[in-house]
């Protein structure tokens, strides 16, 4: 990763520095940033995402709730910690392609994607997202006829997208368990398409 | 403010760089920055946008050039000195002085979930009217402030239509410096990619924006 090559090499004495001047102060508890982060490592994350998007492909009324009140819905399965509760759910179809981008900072819905990935956050997507999302599908191995509309949302106020991909075909028999297991943090960002293991291409 | 922040639209900002497997954090200092700027908002000495306007406020060298994390740690280093938590001295020794007294800690153990679940207020209130309707056409302002703004640069000036009324939400221009707490209508609002990107652009494809009754005029 370029990025982090670029990161410099002080910055973990710089940070470890912050840390002990704030607990010596008393202003922060390092098992409280510990639970912080053990929550984001394992708590939360696009499994959660994929549950809600199973339960809405097996559960019609489900699903309707879902992209009428998302953020009842995903509290019914139990998520709900914040950056989330003004959550929406944007479903794609043979005719309808969502996208999420946040172009002025990161946002993303965490309670079901968990922190958003890199590529996210970094200027390639935020700056073309909006202006070539057909050309960044590609990137990602999804080509879009020409007849289908694609439709970006730009997470320019508190409100999160959460994207509700299209149930592959050749899926019919699978319980819940196993069609979540199919379901990519990358569907739900609708930079990819929900494929079948034998059929996955990589991006 | 036009910072490099505002990015939409640019074409030139190099490949996607794409990580299979990628862990959440990818060093613990990552991990260590994101759980101190989580904790330290809980002393609520800055409100969301005004952190969001702390990153902008990076200069734009900096702001590209630096990963995620850096630029948290760069702003959190900027806003413990700012905001009186920490003193010039105290952050450059990384040494409390002497004599300094020592707080609680405003995040324990024991509110990390009531901190972890608690989100922005709601989005519904009577008393503050919209300006706009669903199906209305508007224009984005074309505005240039040189605070906070959640405008971006390519939607300024462009004509779209209101597809939703999400309620009411702070006013982030003037949320960020401190100057009330104002509440408007965020609407939903379509743009043609076309309007936006000129005639090469899918004529079937959009993008959607979430503006607020401040951001919009009748078009």
């Amino acid at each position: 990763m370029v990025e982090r090559a670029r990161v410099p090499s002080d910055l973990t004495l710089r940070v470890k520095s912050l840390e002990s001047l704030l607990v010596e102060k008393g202003l922060v508890d390092p098992v409280v940033l510990d639970a912080l982060i053990d929550t984001m490592e394992h708590k939360v994350g696009p499994r959660n995402g994929a549950r809600v998007v199973a339960r809405a492909w097996m559960d019609p009324v489900y699903k309707q709730r879902l992209l009428e009140n998302a953020p009842a819905a995903i509290a019914e399965l139990g998520y709900t910690s914040g950056q989330g509760e003004h959550t929406l759910v944007v479903e794609n179809t043979a005719r309808v392609h969502n996208l999420v981008v946040c172009t002025l900072c990161s946002c993303y819905p965490w309670p079901v994607l968990g922190l958003p990935p890199v590529w996210y956050k970094s200027a390639p997507y935020r700056s073309r997202a909006v202006i070539d999302p057909r050309g960044i599908l590609r990137e990602f191995g999804t080509q879009l006829p020409d007849d289908v509309e694609v439709r970006v949302w730009d997470s320019t106020a508190e409100l999160r997208y959460l994207v509700l991909p299209e149930r592959p075909a050749g899926t019919e028999l699978m319980n819940e368990e196993q069609l979540a297991s199919l379901i990519t943090r990358d569907a739900m960002v609708g930079v990819a398409k929900v494929t079948l293991p034998t059929s996955r291409g990589n991006p | 403010m036009n910072g490099a922040h505002d990015m939409g639209g640019q074409r030139d900002m190099g490949p996607l760089e794409y990580e299979k497997n990628e862990p959440v954090f990818h060093a613990p200092w990552e991990a260590r920055v994101y759980a101190l700027t989580r904790a330290m908002r809980a002393w609520g000495k800055w409100n969301l946008d005004a952190d969001r306007h702390a990153l902008e406020r990076l200069p734009p060298a900096d702001y590209l050039r630096m990963s995620y994390y850096e630029r948290w740690f760069h702003r959190l280093a900027r806003q413990v000195v700012e905001y009186g938590l920490v003193s010039k001295e105290e952050f450059d020794s990384g040494m409390a002085n002497p004599g300094s007294t020592k707080v609680t800690p405003s995040m324990t153990l024991a509110t990390v979930p009531d901190w972890l679940s608690r989100g922005i207020p709601s989005s519904e209130d009577p008393n503050v009217r919209p300006r706009f309707t669903v199906h209305q056409r508007v224009r984005a302002r074309h505005i240039n402030p040189s605070g906070h703004t959640r405008l971006p640069r390519y939607a300024r000036g462009k004509a779209g239509v209101i597809v939703r009324d999400h309620g009411v939400y702070l006013f982030p221009d003037s949320n960020a410096h401190f100057q009330g707490e104002t509440r408007q209508h965020v609407y939903s609002v379509r743009f043609a990619a076309t309007e936006l990107w000129g005639d090469d652009a899918s004529p079937r494809d959009s993008v959607h924006l979430d503006l607020w009754d401040d951001y919009l005029e009748r078009a």
